[in-house]
């Protein structure tokens, strides 16, 4: 039988068996509406109730501070448009690295009257705090900055930018998709954080926006007055129930996930930086997440290497433009500075729990060949 | 990306492809910049295309596109190779994505201007249609037009 390999878990994950099981009761008999008064409503509370302890404590965060969301677009739509619209006017700080559900919140709203600038990075893809005491105006109302990259899974320095929002009484978000469950998150410093379920072998329809007590924001949807009357909408309990039950293996699990996917990670860089030629690997080579490798190939491209991959049974993924539904480069390459052309053979492999030492032996043996073959079509070698 | 069966065929293992070294006509179309560049190599004899071959840097859709455009040309007289179309070259992979089809198009372009280069090198007589598309090539400068 063929052998399938996922290297995407940065995309999304598959959800563990531990968590599938913890969600089960709520899909069948326990499956009533929080809001309801009798006992089917009432398990239902109480699982919800328990599930927001264990994702506040994963945070150190208070219960009452956890809203839950749909997907982490929809806590960074929510996070971004809340406070634009609480404060009604003003000017908010993006980087321009960030995932496009902010960028393009962002850019919805500075056509419907903020300004908004973005945060230039690095040529690792790092945002500077120094850059962000530049950039921010009196009328300053919000900085967002990613605490991962989705991408080159670059690790920004939120303490120090969040320090920076704090003595200018703005507020700021981060966007903790990417690290949430696998490096801890400090919230000291933070006043809305994003986490996600589907990235941390939780299913999907679940994600959660912590917003710090005190800070003021407007809800998205209107309804019944569910979480706090900022997110009206039946909350997804069986969702929810797995999204606490992955953060707590994850949790648990971290230290020792960090020590192995690290190693696995720097053998797939080192491997592919020293054997095949005019490899580079894109991002910060320490500031890095342990699980994500970004690499770029010259006169290959992306796309090229997935498909050809794909057929060995390797899943990766590429944000060259001719993957991209427009035919634009990765945002985030472009503002490392990186040209178009190196843009363009940039794939990234990203690792997760099932990823066994024979999987990235096995890439590591057909990576090359992919790369070799497609150097013998191009007409630059 | 959904590709078609065909499509893929032709990238995992494409035909033709590498350098003729003491070709009678080479087309260069695309750059690196755009993601996508094409260089269609002809050995002319007796105004037929005897041997043709590409080397290509670019997506799944540019490699396919490229392996089978020089299936279409190999053998056919200089003429007939230049009454392919887009089309038949979309045909020939069963379908192409819509924003793949500039693919189609650029590997037409590089066989258009192999044969010019021929013409050009050999002397010979010069079509006005063959003259117009060659201007129209060199124009085209932005990505994917």
């Amino acid at each position: 039988m063929k052998k399938y390999i996922y290297f995407d878990y940065a995309a999304t994950t598959p959800v563990d068996e531990r968590v599938i099981r913890s969600m089960t009761p709520f899909l069948n008999e326990k499956f009533g509406n929080p809001s309801s008064m009798h006992f089917f409503g009432s398990d239902a509370k109480k699982a919800l109730e328990k599930s927001r302890v264990i994702i506040a404590k994963s945070i150190n965060a208070n219960p009452d501070e956890i809203i839950f969301t749909s997907s982490a677009t929809e806590s960074n739509n929510m996070a971004l448009k809340g406070i634009a619209f609480n404060k009604k006017k003003g000017h908010i700080l993006v980087s321009s690295i960030e995932h496009d559900c902010v960028l393009n919140a962002a850019k919805w709203l500075s056509k419907n009257g903020f300004e908004v600038d973005f945060l230039p990075v690095d040529k690792n893809g790092i945002v500077s705090p120094k850059e962000v005491e530049k950039r921010i105006k009196k009328n300053t109302i919000l900085v967002s900055v990613m605490h991962v990259n989705n991408e080159i899974g670059t690790i920004q320095p939120i303490e120090a930018i969040g320090k920076i929002c704090k003595k200018n009484n703005i507020y700021f978000h981060s966007d903790a998709a990417q690290s949430f469950g696998k490096i801890p998150v400090d919230i000291s410093n933070v006043d809305l954080l994003t986490i996600s379920s589907q990235k941390i072998y939780g299913p999907k329809g679940a994600a959660a926006l912590f917003i710090k007590n005190g800070v003021k924001i407007e809800p998205l949807l209107h309804g019944g007055g569910q979480e706090k009357g900022l997110r009206s909408s039946t909350e997804n309990v069986p969702a929810i129930v797995g999204f606490a039950k992955a953060a707590e293996i994850a949790i648990s699990t971290m230290e020792k996930e960090k020590e192995r996917l690290t190693k696995l990670r720097d053998k797939i860089i080192e491997t592919l930086t020293k054997e095949i030629p005019n490899c580079y690997l894109n991002g910060h080579p320490v500031k890095r997440i342990y699980n994500n490798v970004n690499v770029r190939f010259s006169f290959v491209e992306g796309e090229a290497i997935l498909f050809m991959l794909n057929s060995y049974g390797i899943a990766v993924s590429t944000a060259s433009a001719c993957s991209s539904p427009k035919l634009e480069p990765s945002h985030v390459l472009s503002a490392m500075g990186l040209k178009q052309e190196e843009a363009h053979g940039s794939i990234r492999i990203s690792l997760g729990r099932w990823t066994k030492e024979s999987e990235v032996n096995y890439l590591l043996k057909v990576l090359p060949e992919v790369v070799k073959k497609l150097r013998e079509i191009s007409p630059y070698k | 990306m959904n590709y078609s069966k065909e499509v893929l065929k032709h990238f995992s293992k494409p035909h033709n492809y590498g350098k003729i070294e003491n070709y009678d006509g080479l087309g260069r179309v695309g750059n690196m910049t755009c993601g996508d560049e094409m260089f269609v190599y002809i050995k002319v004899k007796d105004n037929i295309i005897k041997d043709i071959k590409f080397e290509t840097f670019g997506c799944v859709a540019a490699i396919a596109t490229s392996s089978v455009l020089t299936d279409l040309a190999k053998k056919k007289t200089i003429e007939d190779a230049l009454k392919i179309t887009r089309q038949d070259v979309i045909d020939a992979l069963g379908e192409l994505p819509p924003i793949k089809i500039h693919c189609s198009v650029l590997a037409i372009d590089a066989l258009t201007q192999a044969v010019y280069d021929y013409y050009i090198k050999n002397n010979l007589p010069i079509s006005k249609e063959l003259e117009d598309r060659h201007n129209q090539i060199i124009k085209r400068e932005s990505c994917h037009s």
